[in-house]
Parts: structure tokens; sequence; C-alpha cells
């Protein structure tokens, strides 16, 4: 618990018990966004709001782990990454349909992160995020040498085939609504752990673990559930994003992913509900549209974040949050 | 109190407990009966291995040797979340709440776990706990708190958190109660009221408290088990325990009266 401290999320936007008006307004923002998805396409380019979605969704799982669970991962990128595989594999070698294909790549990253997670939750703080770190270089090592990840190349060509084998998904229009579709959902169940019987164990162990072991809870069930809906989710968005962009690759599975994804979660603001969103979509949009800078995007990202930590600590939806005095 | 002790009154019992860090016992060979229905105060210096003593007690710590009985049931190996799920259940001595959940969501936690059992249903929305606001309220009411009920715990005067950490262990029900300290820390006004809150508890259940202070006890307390470097000193009700030229010593000798 202790260690832990220096993460603590609790004193930045959830600092206070939400209230009846904190849902209605979270309702809003949640048709805000429906609006905004539908309406995006019409001036952004539907590949690149499909890569924000997917990494929105990766970060807003990460997020779940860590602003709501407590729990620091290292190794995200693994659950992401191998269910890009295995949905790109299912896709392409086994020819199922997409729906299919990331249904399969979701359920081993879950999987994936039962094995995983088990192992990690055996040990707290920064021990924790250096068991998930470890086990994710074997995940990394893993695609880098098994034969059906096509090594260096990864896997190329997925087909995007046919929803449940009727509609037709080479449209990026059509593939956006789905995508779109998917994440939110994601988001929606999300928001529902967390505020779940499940959400507000989550909450009093994150507040005072020990206190809530002295109450009866076995804790580490507790840590082992949110590890594995969070590696699930995660590997909703790397399965998905496998069928997008007809590609996986040891990009998706590598540790500098799960710095990625802790990077877009720490901008947008930790531990807030909407915060990754921002997050994910400040740090795509800054990786595409700085693309021609070469390896200084890097360099960018880094002083972004740099800035982030030293001006607002809580990230840009903790800092709103904070000046609207409402949990966001 | 202390005169016909059955057996089967025993509630929790240690043998030969002991707690050794790095070659250094700070609980050796204790031996402990606490009777059913009663208060026991564990007292001592500072140092005596009270809070080790505790600690074992609800398995926050596992012992390097001995055996600890709860209910005519080895509890030595036990988990600490298994052993609340017993019955047995802790305070701690800085004031354990949820300092960012409602004092009403604090005790609603507790509740949860008791009428509810374990809650991975991460797919129901959280109204389905309202259920539990009217019993969980009646317990805020209790230790006199119903006008902070939405207040976040954070912002609870000390002696409020303590009551509404009372609230919260109450809402398990617990057959027997172990307080680590109840009064740390108090003023006088907070003392009386916390050991009038203490009496009440006791009417239906087993409490066994560690207290630095012997004078704090002396009233409440049906028997007094006082350590000292790890060992029990000395056992009895406040009057003769008081009087026991060893334990005097101890507290003199520890610069505490």
């Amino acid at each position: 618990m202790a260690d832990t401290a220096a993460l603590d999320p609790a004193p930045i936007a959830a600092a206070r018990p939400e209230s009846r008006d904190d849902r209605a307004l979270h309702r809003r923002v949640f048709l805000g966004i429906a609006l905004a998805l539908a309406l995006a396409p019409l001036v952004l380019y539907p590949v690149f709001l499909m890569k924000v979605l997917c990494f929105a969704l990766f970060a807003l799982a990460f997020n779940l782990l860590l602003g709501y669970g407590g729990l620091l991962s290292f190794g995200h990128a693994a659950y992401f990454g191998m269910a890009s595989y295995v949905s790109a594999y299912a896709a392409k070698t086994w020819g199922l349909t997409p729906e299919l294909a990331i249904l399969a790549g979701t359920l081993v990253a879950g999987l994936l992160g039962l094995v995983f997670g088990a192992l990690a939750i055996r040990r707290q703080g920064i021990y924790f995020s250096m068991i998930t770190l470890a086990l994710a270089q074997m995940a990394f090592f893993f695609s880098l040498q098994a034969p059906f990840t096509g090594g260096e190349d990864g896997i190329q060509a997925v087909p995007r085939g046919n929803l449940f084998g009727l509609v037709g998904l080479a449209d990026d229009r059509v593939l956006y609504a789905v995508v779109a579709l998917i994440f939110f959902g994601g988001m929606l169940l999300i928001y529902r752990i967390i505020h779940s019987p499940f959400g507000q164990v989550l909450k009093a162990i994150r507040d005072n673990e020990p206190r809530a072991i002295s109450l009866g809870y076995r804790v580490n069930r507790y840590k082992l559930a949110v590890f594995v809906l969070s590696a699930t989710l995660a590997g909703l968005a790397g399965a998905t994003k496998a069928i997008v962009f007809q590609l996986a690759s040891l990009t998706d599975v590598h540790w500098s992913m799960s710095g990625e994804v802790v990077l877009m979660t720490l901008v947008g603001g930790m531990g807030t509900v909407f915060g990754p969103i921002v997050g994910a979509l400040v740090i795509v949009t800054m990786e595409t549209y700085l693309a021609q800078f070469g390896a200084w995007v890097t360099v960018i990202q880094g002083a972004v974040f740099v800035l982030c930590v030293l001006l607002f600590r809580e990230g840009i939806l903790g800092l709103l949050a904070r000046r609207l005095g409402r949990p966001l | 109190m202390g005169g016909m002790r059955l057996t089967q009154d025993v509630i929790l019992a240690t043998t030969g407990l002991t707690k050794e860090f790095k070659g250094f016992r700070a609980v050796s060979g204790v031996n402990l009966e606490v009777v059913r229905g009663t208060i026991h105060a564990l007292i001592g210096p500072n140092g005596a291995g009270k809070t080790t003593c505790f600690n074992l007690l609800t398995k926050f710590l596992q012992p390097s040797a001995g055996s600890i009985r709860y209910k005519d049931r080895d509890i030595t190996g036990m988990k600490p979340a298994d052993v609340a799920r017993l019955g047995l259940v802790r305070s701690f001595q800085i004031s354990a709440v949820f300092p960012h959940m409602s004092v009403l969501e604090n005790v609603r936690i507790a509740l949860q776990r008791r009428r509810r059992g374990d809650s991975f249903d991460f797919w129901r929305p959280e109204r389905v706990l309202r259920a539990l606001d009217g019993e969980a309220l009646e317990l805020v009411e209790a230790v006199g708190l119903s006008t902070f009920a939405e207040h976040q715990a954070a912002e609870l005067s000390y002696g409020r958190k303590r009551a509404l950490e009372i609230a919260t262990t109450l809402a398990l029900d617990p057959e027997m109660l172990l307080l680590d300290e109840p009064m740390a820390g108090m003023g006088h006004e907070d003392v009386d009221r916390t050991a009038g809150l203490i009496r009440r508890i006791a009417r239906d259940r087993t409490i066994l408290m560690v207290e630095h202070n012997l004078s704090v006890v002396a009233s409440l307390s049906d028997r007094i088990t006082v350590l000292a470097r790890g060992q029990v000193l000395a056992e009895g009700d406040y009057a003769s325990v008081s009087k026991d030229p060893r334990v005097v010593e101890a507290y003199i000798g520890s610069g505490h009266a």
C-alpha cells in the first residue's frame, strides 16, 4: 500500500464521493462523445480516428487497472499485442469473420492476463510492476520467435473480411462505424465496472488495503479480477487494431507500447473516467501530425510528458475536473 | 467475573505464542485466554509486544511458534481476511477509515461484505447497493454521525473517525472485536465517550483491547493481562494487577506511571 502511495490516484479526481449530479454530468459527456463519434468522420480521416479509438480503448483499459485498481502494470503491451497477433492470425489463416477474430484475440488476452496477473499480484508496488514488465518481455520474445507471428515481418495483409459474414468492411467508413461501436461499448463497460459493487470494493482496497482485509475482503482476488478485466479490454483494443490496419507486428507487443499507454493515461488524467481518451487523442495526434520530424517525435513526446507532470500532475482532465470541482 | 471459568467459555486462546524478528523475540511464549462476553485488556509499557501480539492474533503477522485457537478452531495458519469472516474483527491504531469514501459508504462497504459475500459482480450498477443504505444509516446514527453521513471520511475529526471505524466494524456484527489502542491520541471527553461506546458494544460481544495506559482500562475491563518484554507479567482484575509490584516496576522502569 505504502509503495503505491506515489501513484495514489485518490487525491486527484475522485477525491469527493460522487453524487447523482456527477452521474448526470457523465451521462451528458457520454452523449457528447457519441455525437463526436458520429460527426468526426466528416472532418477527419476515418483511419486516423480508428487509430485514436483503438488507443483510447487501450488507455481506458489500462486506467481501469492503474486508476481504479491502484496497480501499475509496465507490461500491458503483452495483452494488446498478443490479442492483435491472434486476431490477425485468426482472420488471415483460419479465415474467421472479423468479429470472431476480434473475440479470439480478446479471449487470449484475458487468459494471458489471468496467468500473468496471478503471478504478478503476489508482489506489491514496484515489484509488481517489474514482474509485469518481465512477463511482457517474455511475450515479446515469444512473438519474435514463434513461427505463426511472422517474426520481424509480423502478420501482414490481414483481410478485413465481412462482419458476421455479411457486411464488407473494406470501406473505411463502414469499418469506422464498427470500431466506434466497439470503443463506445468498451467505454460503457469500463464505466459500469467502476460504478458497480465490484468497483466499490476496488475503491475501498485502493483507499485502505489493510482495512479492506480486516473487513474480510480477500483483496488479491479482487486485484486479479480487475487485472483480467483490464487485460481483456486491452486485448479488445489490440485485436480491433489488427483488423483496422490489417497488420499485427512486434511494435504492438514491444515494451515501448507499454510505456506509451502509461503516457496516454498520465497525460489525460489517471483515475479520471474520460482522461485516457483525451490522452490517447493527444499522443496519437502528435505521432501522426509530427511524423515529419522523424525520431524527434519521441523527444517532443518526452518534453510534453515532462511538462505535463510539472504543470498539471493530475493530467489534462484531472486539472479540468479540479477547476470544475466535479469528477470527470 | 474471573472466578468460574469453564474451558468452553474461552473464545480465544493462545498457547506458547512467539514471534521473532531476526533474533529479537518481540513476543515470547504468551498463553492468553479470553473468556466469551468479557472485556479483556492487554496492556504494557512501550515495546512490551502488545501490537505484535495483536497483529499475530488477527493474522496480519504469522507467529514463529505457538498456536491460536478461536471458537475451538485452530486459526494459526489462516489468512487475515478469512479470520475476519469467522467473526473476529480488528481495528487499527491509526484510525482506519476509507478516507475518500463518504461516511455512509464506509459503513456500507462492510455491510456489503456481510450481506452479499464477495462482490465480483462488475456488471451490476452500484445502485443495487442502495438496498443496504437503510441499515448503514442506522449504524451511522448509532455512533452519532448521522449529520455527517454524506461527508467524506477524510474530513472528519479524529474522534469522529474512530466512531466511524467502530460503526464500520459493527456492520460486520462480529462475535469478537480486537481493538488496537482505541483511545490513543484522544482528549478526556472523547475517551469517556468512546469508553461508553465500547461498554455498549460489549453487551453481547467479546472484546480484547490493547491499551498503553492502565488507568484507561481500569473501569472498563473485566480482566487485564500485563505484557512486558514480550512475556505475560501478570494477569487478573484491575485491583490485583495495579497492586502487583512487578507491574508497578515495569511501568515506572519505563517511565510511564
